[in-house]
């Protein structure tokens, strides 16, 4: 016994995501327009209206089967708004934290290890049966060993935290369910100094790559653009858990900072394109050309003034310096980004776990009652917005969200057309390469179609290409 | 306790029952658990849900409700009986809206721990259904989801024998019958946390929902998440 007990029977119809491209060209033959289309599942929405409040951080796990943890800490922390509570009792805090540590590194270290690395180590044109994790564990035993134990102790961390590895319940409006215990924490501290070596092997395997491929990365899906974050307040360090938006342009300027997240819709707008369902958000002061940005790992390290523990810091000063200091504009960099989140995420674990509050029996905190709730978190994939009105009966009637992939909707259209406008070279045939850089540029901002679309599954990926008179000339699809 | 007055068997298995006790009451007394929904301790029998259903002397009848009687033989876990069991309790779950991994009852249901009981992991033979059904969260203290309802009618007899109110009750007929609340919505009854029909004990499942507590007790402390539903019966199992 003690196994997690659960009957799955599921009324919500799953429809799977899938991303579909679509490359214009005009009358020259040249690419005018890429567009990724992405399907939305627009039932969820729907489906929380009308649900009570303490179940919306458990509803919203299933949003996604890739980062539910994200979803369940947005959603918890806007109820806490609901509730009253702006400041959680230390113990509460700290064990969603931990959570969270958990849940950032272990999906990093799985995107890193199985959707990265294999092109990583063996190139973007390799063939498609060299591109995937087996071939990397092949070559290379022990790291694709680390992989699964790093990625494993995120996994004990959310069950120690959430009570269950996956869809569990730890983050309640106002608090947390329970603390940690000495027999879990001493577990888990066994694990954490061979984490932080593991972590430090991967950041420079990552950063090693990086800079090997100097060419590749400056010119890959790489262009100018705004980046945004949640960033310490006070001292604007990297925070994944709280802090206030800050922005930031190409080149480093400040757009805005210190800004409070729940007026997060004063700065930006949610701008929506006929062909597409997912909303393009924009900058309000600078305007729907100019004023897209980019969320996520390397938009964090680009905005975040330092890093509060020493090894990432030492790894993000590091990082900064291969760039001058300024903002890094690139896509494939990202990677180097997650490893430098890695490390972070296992030092914060560390210093949790020899935290004693974390052993605290004060869990929940009450307040009094808003209609409005507002809750931000730096998800893996980047900035996630969670917002709610509940009315006085305790029942949902107003849902918002803004999933780290519609961030970077424009972004992710831009390096399209980008690879679109390097590998067409005026054929009008969507080669095997080209299929395979257009998804590498969508991967590479880490997109979840699962969760933009608020479906489950994998992203079978089709490519058209459309002349200029709407007729589609050729088309290739590569299976999820 | 007074002289038992006779014997039954039960699979098997020679146990002492009293005059006036269902086949049930005597076979808790002797630790065999007999799986159960709609009876509860503390409330008159009703006989409604059929899960207790065992072969008594050849013929199927429900077990708390049918008086224990002198030589009675019971088939009570044979395949057969687990079978019919299982079958009635995957119907609840096609005949409501139940998606346990969000449900605040889960871990603490009785419908879902006899599921479990029985073998059941994933209902899925039948058609949903799926109802549409209202949730009434109008009270302040007191939501109730009748998507989760499974006409067990435990709140009724509760409301009734105990609290002496009759906040719940039956409308509609045959398999339409619906638990309702004596009133337009549950805020315009008499209903209150305090009331023993509230009371976590009394609904099998997450319908009636105490407000703000859900989910506050962490996987793993909950009353199912380690002992299957019975087990507290069995426990003190004499042989
Ligand atoms: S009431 Fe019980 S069976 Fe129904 S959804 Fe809730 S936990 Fe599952
Ligand atoms: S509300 Fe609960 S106790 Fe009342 S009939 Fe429905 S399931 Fe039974
Ligand atoms: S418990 Fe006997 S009929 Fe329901
Ligand atoms: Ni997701």
């Amino acid at each position: 016994m003690g196994e997690p007990r659960l009957i799955e029977i599921s009324p919500v119809t799953r429809v799977e995501g899938h991303g579909k491209v679509t490359i214009h060209l005009n009358d020259r033959n040249e690419v005018d327009e890429a567009r990724l289309h992405i399907v939305e599942f627009r039932g969820f929405e729907r489906f929380i209206r009308g649900r009570l409040l303490w179940e919306v951080p458990v509803i919203v796990q299933r949003l996604c089967g890739i980062c539910p943890v994200s979803h369940h800490l947005a959603a918890a922390k806007a109820m806490d708004m609901i509730v009253g509570v702006d400041v959680l009792p230390p113990t509460a805090e700290k064990m969603r934290r931990l959570m969270h540590y958990g849940q950032v590194m272990q999906s990093h270290v799985l995107h890193f290890f199985h959707l990265a690395a294999p092109d990583l180590l063996f190139g973007f044109g390799a063939p498609a049966e060299r591109r995937n994790i087996f071939e990397v564990i092949r070559e290379n035993p022990e790291l694709g060993r680390r992989a699964v134990a790093m990625r494993r102790f995120g996994q004990e961390i959310i069950e120690a935290t959430a009570g269950k590895k996956i869809h569990g319940t730890g983050a309640v409006p106002g608090g947390i369910n329970r603390n940690l215990d000495i027999a879990t924490r001493d577990r888990l501290l066994a694990q954490v100094e061979e984490m932080l070596l593991w972590a430090q092997d991967a950041l420079a395997l990552a950063r090693g790559y990086t800079l090997d491929h100097a060419d590749l990365v400056a010119n890959f899906a790489a262009f100018p653009s705004n980046h945004m974050a949640l960033a310490r307040a006070g001292d604007g360090a990297l925070d994944l858990y709280h802090g206030q938006l800050r922005a930031i342009d190409a080149g480093g300027g400040t757009i805005f900072e210190g800004v409070d997240y729940r007026r997060y819709h004063d700065l930006l707008v949610e701008d929506v394109r006929p062909w597409s369902y997912m909303k393009f958000p924009f900058i309000r002061d600078l305007g729907p050309e100019a004023g897209w940005y980019r969320v996520g790992p390397l938009a964090r390290m680009n905005v975040a003034a330092f890093i509060d523990t020493p090894l990432a810091d030492a790894a993000h000063r590091d990082m900064k310096a291969a760039t001058g200091g300024r903002p890094n504009n690139t896509a494939l960099a990202n990677h180097w980004a997650r490893m430098i989140e890695v490390l972070h995420c296992v030092e914060k674990i560390r210093d949790l776990l020899h935290d004693t509050d974390l052993q605290g029996t004060d869990l929940i905190a009450t307040g009094e009652r808003r209609r409005e709730g507002i809750g931000v978190i730096e998800a893996p994939r980047g900035n996630l917005i969670h917002h709610y009105e509940v009315d006085e009966h305790d029942q949902v009637t107003f849902c918002n969200l803004i999933v780290s992939t519609t961030h970077n909707n424009e972004g992710m259209n831009r390096a399209v057309k980008d690879v679109a406008v390097r590998y067409l070279g005026g054929q009008e045939r969507i080669s095997e390469g080209m299929l395979n850089h257009v998804e590498v540029a969508i991967r590479a901002f880490d997109p979840c179609l699962s969760c933009a679309t608020h479906a489950l599954g994998q992203m079978p990926l089709q490519v058209e290409l459309i002349d200029a008179g709407g007729r589609v000339i050729d088309s290739r699809t590569r299976n999820g | 306790m007074s002289e038992p007055a006779f014997h039954i068997t039960i699979d098997g298995v020679q146990i002492a029952a009293r005059p006036g006790q269902t086949i049930m009451e005597a076979a808790d007394e002797a630790g065999i658990y007999i799986p159960r929904l709609c009876d509860h301790e503390g409330l008159r029998h009703q006989g409604s849900c059929r899960v207790c259903t065992v072969k008594a002397g050849g013929r199927s009848v429900s077990a708390c409700t049918q008086p224990a009687a002198p030589g009675l033989v019971v088939e009570n876990e044979t395949p057969h009986m687990v079978k019919l069991r299982r079958d009635l309790v995957e119907m609840l779950f096609h005949e409501g809206n139940h998606l346990c991994p969000i449900c605040e009852a889960s871990g603490n249901c009785e419908l879902q721990a006899m599921a479990y009981r029985l073998g059941l992991t994933a209902p899925s033979r039948f058609p949903f259904l799926q109802p549409t059904r209202p949730l009434d969260a109008s009270h302040p203290d007191i939501a109730l989801d009748t998507n989760r309802c499974i006409t067990c009618g435990r709140c009724i007899r509760a409301s009734q024998d105990v609290d002496h109110k009759g906040v719940f009750g039956y409308v509609g007929r045959g398999i339409h019958r619906r638990v309702a609340v004596n009133g337009p919505d549950l805020a315009h009854t008499d209903a209150a946390i305090t009331d023993h029909a509230i009371s976590a004990e009394v609904c099998p499942v997450g319908c009636i929902i105490r407000k703000r507590v859900g989910f506050r007790i962490p996987i793993g402390e909950r009353e199912f998440d380690a002992a299957l539903i019975g087990e507290e019966i069995e426990e003190h199992r004499d042989d």
